[in-house]
């Protein structure tokens, strides 16, 4: 029976993962030298790899390291809010959970582009940082790294507060009480009691920010200029410019791995380390 | 204090990454896996894949356009007139409805060449149906798609005014030899645009890559053949007929520019609201976008550099399977009436290819008959140069230097 149950995901997961990745994976063994007219040989060449990552590995570092600042940022903005909607907004609850949602009722292109209005040379911001001299005259946030990274990390924010609330929402506050009976300030509260408490929700969102993060391309195509590009911008361009389908497969299993790798790593130590120090 | 408890989905997820003696189970997971692993890999992918190319024998197409009068029509957005009253009525099109009885399916599903191309190889390269009888491709592609046999040979007596009215320059063309493939739609030309409101005039692509004033407000295109053209040219070298040696001239000179800054992004048609707004002081952009920019704001203006500029054509193309050749090469033909291009030429605004409808469009806008990115002068043609064909194995060594430059 249970068998039977997991029968339609198992299906889904098949046709539409299994299969697929199998594919990619065959694809990133095939003669590099192949092209569309002749067909690509199976010559299982793992040379792709070591070729892809020696051409594009500035890349895909820049694409941890900006999904990784992303999604601190997204805690750092998250967690108060999530916060304040799960533990104070009272009866204003379920409209600003809306409010955390709402965007997604616009298409992700339509906000990334946004975003080109909001940071423009000639908009409100900059003329402001440019007035009080937090930016040189000619200075920009268009097509800039913090750009990029803005973009990501405001695209990604809902990812980060639901889960965050989710784990929040379920807190009993007379635990904080507790604590501050047993002479607990409240800094002691919200390290021993609070954090803990919504660690799951930590690991779920940043796990949910960090992963699409990595292989985001439209930020770094709309907002970033060339030396901002991310690993998803060279798989796209490898895939659909250049052709070069060895290649493109190569780099997409290496994202996933360096993404896998990250993730048990940092499940291991949060799930696993962190929270058996706190207790 | 107890351990807090972990939800049941992370604890889930943990359990599944943490490895466990595999004591317990008589067949360990990894086994498992492993072996579903290896039997896919050879059942999928284990033979690479066949060559896609084709011939008129390997690949035969059935017209049924004598009994089934339709017609599925795929082009690039804003590239047909529309009714002031109703954007869903083409004038054009109705008529030729009316005309000929033929029911056209008209759809704006072309956004990006390389996209489109990557949605309709699978099916050309099996020798299937794409379900349109008419695509719409720039002239690179529709040369790639020519030369792997994907697209039908037009019968020349079937489109007596595309013979008669296409304009002389456009007919013996590197990308279509023979000239019986395909049947360019518009034209246009890849120059210089800046936005006076911002900047002082622009005049070469020098100065867009070294004056101080546009640093960091300069945007290029993605597209190799566009960017890459001008930048040949402002060494002097021939975009028709080029070495790799000097390619690679001009490839050093624009990786100095993007070094230095100088160039703030390579862009696809989105340079055109922020050269508008002023974001991009001035840029490399395509002519039809620049006429309708200045219309709206003059301060705005198309620049051909005298280095040259550069020509394309987006080609009409029947691809293999498509069934209703003669509809389409009906409407080809009805196109090639100077009337209905001027018509056409009023509302799209990109360079029109047709012979004799500068003379009708003194009827149709009298403005427009005189100006020079729709029907353009013998002296700015003589500037404009088509970008030379590449091999595949050419397109992918160039692409890759290239995309290394823009950052991909």
């Amino acid at each position: 029976m249970p068998y039977l149950l997991i029968l339609p995901a198992g299906l889904w997961l098949i046709v539409f993962f299994v299969v697929p990745a199998v594919q990619l994976f065959a694809t990133s063994l095939y003669d590099p030298s192949g092209s569309l007219a002749t067909g690509y040989a199976m010559t299982g060449d793992l040379g792709n790899y070591p070729r892809a990552l020696g051409d594009y590995w500035p890349q895909l570092l820049r694409s941890l390291g900006y999904a990784a600042v992303a999604t601190l940022a997204c805690l750092a903005l998250g967690f108060p809010l999530a916060y304040a909607i799960a533990l104070k907004a009272g009866r204003w609850r379920n409209m600003l959970l809306v409010a955390v949602i709402a965007p997604f009722f616009t298409s992700f292109l339509i906000r990334t582009l946004a975003w080109k209005t909001i940071l423009s040379d000639t908009g409100v911001l900059v003329g402001l940082l440019r007035h009080a001299h937090l930016l040189g005259a000619d200075g920009r946030l268009l097509a800039t790294p913090f750009a990029v990274v803005a973009g990501l990390t405001y695209n990604f924010l809902p990812f980060m507060v639901l889960p965050l609330y989710a784990s929040l929402e379920r807190f009993d506050r007379r635990l904080l009480e507790a604590a501050g009976d047993l002479y607990a300030g409240p800094v002691a509260g919200f390290r021993r009691v609070t954090l803990p408490l919504a660690a799951p929700g930590i690991v779920a969102g940043t796990l949910l920010t960090f992963i699409p993060a990595a292989g985001d391309y439209v930020n770094a195509q709309l907002l970033g200029t060339p030396r901002t590009a991310m690993i998803g911008n060279v798989i796209d361009s490898a895939f659909l410019v250049r052709l070069d389908y060895p290649s493109a497969a190569a780099l997409s299993f290496v994202l996933m791995f360096a993404i896998l790798v990250l993730t048990v790593g940092y499940l291991r130590r949060v799930g696993a380390g962190a929270l058996d120090a706190v207790s | 204090m107890r351990r807090p408890p972990l939800d049941p989905e992370t604890r889930a997820l943990l359990a599944a990454l943490t490895p466990r003696p595999a004591a317990k189970r008589t067949t360990s997971r990894r086994a498992v896996l492993a072996g579903f692993g290896a039997a896919a890999l050879a059942a999928v992918g284990g033979c690479g894949t066949e060559g896609t190319q084709q011939t008129e024998q390997s690949c035969t197409s059935t017209d049924t356009s004598a009994t089934d009068k339709k017609l599925a029509f795929s082009n690039w957005p804003q590239y047909l007139d529309v009714d002031d009253a109703d954007d869903n009525r083409h004038p054009t099109l109705d008529a030729f409805e009316k005309q000929t009885g033929i029911r056209v399916t008209y759809h704006e599903e072309i956004n990006d060449n390389d996209q489109f191309f990557g949605k309709i190889q699978n099916q050309l390269a099996h020798c299937r149906p794409t379900g349109r009888d008419i695509i719409v491709l720039t002239s690179w592609l529709a040369g790639r798609l020519i030369s792997l046999g994907w697209v039908q040979e037009l019968d020349p007596a079937k489109i007596p005014n595309v013979r008669a009215n296409l304009l002389p320059s456009l007919r013996s063309r590197a990308t279509d030899p023979g000239g019986r493939h395909a049947v360019p739609w518009q034209g246009g030309l890849t120059g210089l645009a800046y936005n006076a409101s911002v900047t002082k005039e622009v005049r070469t692509v020098d100065e867009l890559l070294t004056r101080p004033d546009l640093k960091g407000k300069v945007t290029m295109l993605t597209e190799l053949r566009d960017t890459m053209g001008l930048m040949l040219q402002s060494l002097g070298h021939d975009p028709a007929e080029f070495t790799e040696a000097q390619f690679d001239a001009a490839l050093d000179k624009l990786r100095t520019a993007v070094d230095s800054g100088q160039i703030r992004r390579f862009t696809g048609n989105d340079y055109a609201p922020e050269l508008q707004r002023g974001d991009i002081a001035a840029c490399v952009g395509w002519s039809g976008d620049i006429i309708q920019l200045s219309a709206q704001d003059d301060r705005i203006s198309f620049v051909a550099p005298d280095s040259g500029i550069m020509l394309f054509t987006d080609d009409m193309m029947v691809p293999n399977q498509a069934a209703h050749r003669s509809n389409a090469e009906a409407l080809m033909n009805y196109y090639y009436e100077p009337e209905t291009a001027a018509k056409l030429a009023a509302y799209v605004n990109y360079i029109c290819p047709v012979q004799g409808a500068q003379d009708a469009m003194t009827k149709v806008d009298p403005d427009l008959a005189d100006n020079p990115l729709i029907f353009p002068t013998p002296d700015l043609l003589g500037k404009a140069k088509e970008f030379m064909p590449l091999t595949e194995a050419q397109s992918r060594t160039y692409n890759e230097k290239f995309q290394t430059v823009i950052g991909t």
